[in-house]
This record gives structure tokens, C-alpha cells and sequence, in this order.
């Protein structure tokens, strides 16, 4: 019986955020939550795996109490538990301070195989996956793009920017999907009611508290910090031609590309 | 005492990837403002032959990691020389390139130490005061910058974009120290078998290298669309490259996407044709040393970031485009 337990993230869908032209800051309100995409993946590979070799999916999220609307999302795709890690002490926690909270929790729950996303679509640092696999002494690999299992092995095929590999490492250890691993399946109606009912299990602080260092988590425990966070100013400067005729244009700029020297 | 910037250099079958020079340039800027030296690891398989390379691009110092089990990368191996590496040199700063190697190895690295990782930074700096590593990422999918520093732990360390930083001019008469670190391997250091290694078929053209860039968008409508980018591309010298959706709907290949979740690119000339530019986009292209957009769309933001943006039907433009630019090719010969 494999225990595989997948970490999500709650994320706006940062596709639909849009900067206010006036201020140059983000425009947050109406941007939907989604569950991360790659994790998503991760999900659905889970449990094609469940399928295929019989065991149990677990999927952990660490968040704010409303992070409960991704993991019933998690169930009524088909995992059999969902565990939420919230607390006022978890919050500000940079990757380190959360590979070190998830860490503590997945060895509370136990697990033979986590999947976690590669990246989430908000912070887009792919560096959690790695650090909880370090906390739990595991082997990881990253960058998944095909699994499968072989009694107390796992094969994955791990994408490079010019090459794979195809990996053969022992239970248990920790692999970060692509979006590509799977595509992940829709909530079935049934399974969304039964969501909607099921229990969800919440680990807070006290829960966890002997599973780590508490000075190494939350705001005063990463050893990152956000100094400042600006957006962006336009470049301007440009030269815009408008009403040219298809040879006015191409004439423009050929001069243009000549005066650089670019032919 | 915490001191020098280490540059993680990445190889693959021995090569030096082009990242670890740019990041060698960069930190030769940052190290004059701490009063520091630059020093490159090099880990892999008979590497050390690549020393005289990173003094030419201005490493004052090599330290190098030779082993059979290094040939490929792997997490384990390469986790354990670099830490051990960082424990006992105790350097001030740790930068390497955010690929899929060095955001792998990294956070395993950081988190090994206990120490900050900041992922994926497009601008690096030293605060004049703390003289605390500023780094700068983009965030939100790119809608935001955020500048993130490491106070309290070291070394503070960093993934960098390729293609963002500059690597120096070569110079052939630079040398400095060299060491050989030996690290002592176990067969348990190898907790995963490698079953195959399979090379991508296909020669990738790397964007990245290519100094003239002719990239399409939503615009391209299709295959085709990109076929008359590739040949003004053709008669500029350059290649074709293109905007997120023209990847994701299947008319041009993935490691042509320029942008956030693509490559970051600085070309001497960008043409952006039919793409509306996304802030996600303008991440990876805005540092081109000019850049045209043609668009039909004269309020598309791409038009804004553009040195001439010009307003017009690209399926007439383009072709004729092509020919006006061997002509005036031809012409320069006579001449």
C-alpha cells in the first residue's frame, strides 16, 4: 500500500492580474484562486498512480484558513484526505520557513511518496519541493515529466533544457511535477458533494511544534526577506509611426535598421 | 568571516554553459564594491581543463571537484561537494544559474546550510550602506518586482536568469589560483540510478545566441504565420522566436518561447510582430538593444516598450519587408 501525500498551493491565478494603468500597482480584487498548476499535475499523477498500484492520496496545503476551497477541489477530484497547515505563526514564511513547516507535517502524516508542483504561479521559485526533501533527508527529483512505479522503486523522467533522464530511485523520496506529467481531470459532481462533507484535517502550531525549530519558521524565521516590491516602470521613448502605407512603413524601417546598422 | 562571491559554474558533458560566464561578469562588478574576489567551483568529470576559460571571463580564483560520479548531473553528489565546499571556504555570497540544474541543486544546497535562497533574479546589487546583496526577481507571474535580502545567515545566496547578466570581454592573457578540492564519494551518494541519457534529436537552436530576433504572436495564426517571420529572419541573419501562444497552441516549438515561463533574450534587434505584450513577454525581451513591433494594434503595450513601433497590417508588411531588406543588402554589395 503506497502512501502518496501531494503538497498544493492556493494561488491567484496570476494570468488574470492586471496592473491599473493610473497607479501601476496590481489590481487583486476579482482575481480568482486556483490550485496551482503544476500540482494540479502532481494531483492527477497521484492518483493515476493509486489507480494503477492500489494505495491511498493524501494532499496537504499550508495557507490561510479559506486554502480549504483548493484541497475540497483535491478531494472531489478522488483523494482520499486532506490536511490544511494554518496558523497565525506559519504566516510570512519565506521557502526555507515553509519547507521546514511541511517537512515537520509530512512526518507527522507519514508518507512513502510526495509529489509537490515544480513552481507555483505566484512566486514561481521551484525552491520549496527541494528544501522539504532536504529536511527529510529523501532523495528528490525534480522537473517530472513521466512516473511510474515499480514495487519500491519509482521511474521518472526528468526534463533538462537539451536532454532527459530517466531516474530509478527507491522509495520513499520526493518528486516536483511539471504541468506536463498529467492532465489533470475535472471534479466529478459526486465527488464534489461528498467534498463539500468530508472532513478536513487542520494542523496548526501546537500540532506541529516538535517537528521543528520554532525560531526557523514564519516571517522571523526565514532568512529571506522582501526589502521592497515595485512595479515596473514603461520604458517610453519610443518612436510610434501610424497612418503609413504598407511601403511608407517598410521604407521607415529599412532607414531605421540601416541608421543601426543592422543591414 | 564570511568573504568572496562564489559563482556555481554548470557544465553539461563538460561544457561551460554560457549562465556561469555572464554570472563570473556580474560578480566581478559586485565583488569591487565589497573589496572581494570572484571565485568559480567547477564540478563534474574531468573538468579542470576549463579553468583557463573562467579566468579569461575574470574569475580571480578556481576551485574544482573532479569525479566519475559527477559526469551526469545528480542532485546527491553534486549537493554534497558544493556544501561541503561552502561550509569550509565560508564565502559571502553563492550565485547560481537558475536552469533546471541550479534550481535543483540550490534549494537542496540552502536548505542543507541553513541559509536564504532568493530564485530566479533578473537584477543583483550591493546596498552601499549594509552592504547586504540586493536581489531583485520578478514576481506574480512577472506583474511585480520584488528585491529580497539575506541579513542574518551566509552566504546569501541567489539563482540568476540566464541570458540577463553580462559576461566581460574575453581576455586570453588572465590567470589566477587554481585548487583541486577533492571530495570523497560513497556509493550511497548515488541515491538515484541513472537508466538512460537521451539527448534531444534535434540540434535546439538556442534564441538566446541569436543576435537578430524575429518573433510572432497570436497574431501568426497558425504555422504559416511563422513561415514568413523566417524569412525576413533569413535574409536578417537572425531567428525566429515567439510569444506564449503560439507554443502553447502548437505552431512553433517550446524552447523558441521567449518570455517569464520562456527564455530571457537581449538581442541587438527584437521584432516583435502581432504580439501584444503581455507583461509576462516584456520580461524576457525587454533588455533588447532595439526593438521594432509591428501591430495593428497601436495601443497594444508592446508598441510602448518599442524604439519604432509601427502601426500596420503585418501580413502585408512583412513580406514586403523582406524583399525591401535584400535589396538594400544587394545594393551595400555593389557598393
Amino acid at each position: 500500500m503506497m502512501k502518496i501525500v501531494v503538497c498544493i498551493k492556493q494561488v491567484p491565478d496570476t494570468t488574470e492580474v492586471k496592473l491599473d494603468p493610473k497607479t501601476n500597482t496590481l489590481i487583486r480584487e476579482g482575481v480568482p484562486s486556483i490550485i496551482n498548476p503544476d500540482d494540479k499535475a502532481g494531483l492527477e499523477a497521484a492518483l493515476r498512480l493509486k489507480a494503477q498500484v492500489g494505495g491511498t492520496v493524501t494532499v496537504v496545503s499550508m495557507g490561510p484558513p479559506q486554502a480549504d476551497v483548493a484541497l475540497r477541489e483535491a478531494l472531489a477530484m478522488g483523494c482520499d484526505e486532506a490536511v490544511l497547515l494554518s496558523d497565525r505563526a506559519f504566516g510570512g514564511s519565506d521557502t526555507y520557513a515553509t519547507a521546514t513547516i511541511i517537512a515537520a507535517a509530512l512526518k507527522k502524516i507519514g508518507f512513502d511518496l510526495i509529489i509537490t508542483g515544480r513552481q507555483a504561479i505566484d512566486g514561481d521559485t521551484a525552491q520549496v519541493g527541494p528544501q522539504i526533501a532536504e529536511k527529510l533527508k529523501i532523495p528528490q527529483i525534480s522537473y517530472a515529466e513521466e512516473i511510474r512505479n515499480e514495487g519500491e522503486y519509482m521511474i521518472v523522467k526528468r526534463q533538462y533544457e537539451d536532454r532527459y533522464h530517466t531516474l530509478k530511485v527507491k522509495l520513499p523520496c520526493l518528486i516536483t511535477a511539471l504541468a506536463e506529467l498529467a492532465k489533470p481531470r475535472y471534479m466529478t459532481v459526486r465527488g464534489i458533494v461528498g467534498a463539500y462533507e468530508a472532513d478536513i484535517k487542520a494542523l496548526n502550531f501546537e500540532d506541529l511544534k516538535d517537528g521543528f525549530n520554532p525560531d526557523y519558521i514564519g516571517l522571523k524565521g526565514s532568512p529571506t526577506n522582501v526589502w521592497r516590491s515595485f512595479t515596473k516602470e514603461a520604458k517610453g521613448n519610443g518612436i510610434k509611426l501610424t497612418n503609413l502605407s504598407a511601403d511608407e512603413a517598410v521604407a521607415a524601417i529599412v532607414a531605421k535598421l540601416t541608421e543601426i546598422n543592422l543591414i | 568571516m564570511s568573504k568572496d562571491i562564489y559563482i556555481v559554474i554548470e557544465q553539461r558533458d563538460g561544457n561551460v554553459q554560457k549562465v556561469g560566464l555572464e554570472l563570473i561578469g556580474e560578480a566581478t562588478r559586485l565583488a569591487k564594491e565589497l573589496n572581494q574576489k570572484v571565485v568559480a567551483i567547477i564540478v563534474g568529470n574531468k573538468v579542470a581543463s576549463k579553468s583557463d576559460l573562467l579566468f579569461h571571463y575574470g574569475a580571480d580564483k578556481v576551485i574544482i571537484v573532479e569525479d566519475p560520479i559527477l559526469k551526469e548531473y545528480v542532485t546527491e553528489p553534486y549537493t554534497k561537494a558544493l556544501t561541503k565546499i561552502i561550509l569550509e571556504f565560508e564565502p559571502e555570497i553563492v550565485l547560481f544559474g537558475a536552469s533546471s540544474i541550479g534550481r535543483d541543486l540550490a534549494p537542496r544546497v540552502a536548505s542543507a546550510i541553513h541559509t536564504g535562497l532568493t530564485a530566479d533574479c533578473t537584477g543583483l546589487a550591493i546596498d552601499p550602506e549594509t552592504k547586504l546583496l540586493m536581489m531583485t526577481r520578478p514576481a506574480f507571474g512577472g506583474n511585480i518586482m520584488a528585491t529580497i535580502v539575506c541579513r542574518d545567515y551566509r552566504p546569501q545566496m541567489a539563482t540568476v536568469r540566464p541570458g540577463v547578466m553580462k559576461m566581460l570581454p574575453k581576455d586570453d592573457t588572465l590567470s589566477g589560483e587554481v585548487v583541486q578540492y577533492k571530495v570523497d564519494f560513497v556509493p550511497e551518494d548515488m541515491n538515484v540510478e541513472i537508466l538512460e541519457v537521451a539527448k534531444e534529436d534535434k540540434k535546439r537552436v538556442d534564441i538566446t545566441e541569436a543576435k537578430i530576433l524575429v518573433s510572432g504572436g497570436r497574431a501568426m495564426g497558425g504555422p504559416a504565420g511563422y513561415e514568413s517571420l523566417r524569412a525576413v529572419a533569413d535574409v536578417l541573419g537572425g531567428e525566429i522566436s515567439s510569444s506564449r501562444v503560439g507554443v502553447d497552441s502548437g505552431w512553433i516549438e517550446k524552447h523558441r518561447q521567449v518570455g517569464q515561463t520562456g527564455k530571457t533574450v537581449r538581442p541587438a534587434l527584437y521584432i516583435a510582430c502581432g504580439i501584444s505584450g503581455a507583461i509576462q513577454h516584456l520580461a524576457g525581451m525587454e533588455n533588447s538593444d532595439f526593438i521594432l513591433a509591428i501591430n495593428k494594434d497601436e495601443s497594444a503595450p508592446i508598441m510602448d516598450v518599442a524604439d519604432l513601433a509601427i502601426v500596420g497590417d503585418l501580413k502585408v508588411i512583412v513580406p514586403k519587408l523582406t524583399e525591401a531588406i535584400k535589396k538594400a543588402k544587394a545594393a551595400k554589395v555593389v557598393d
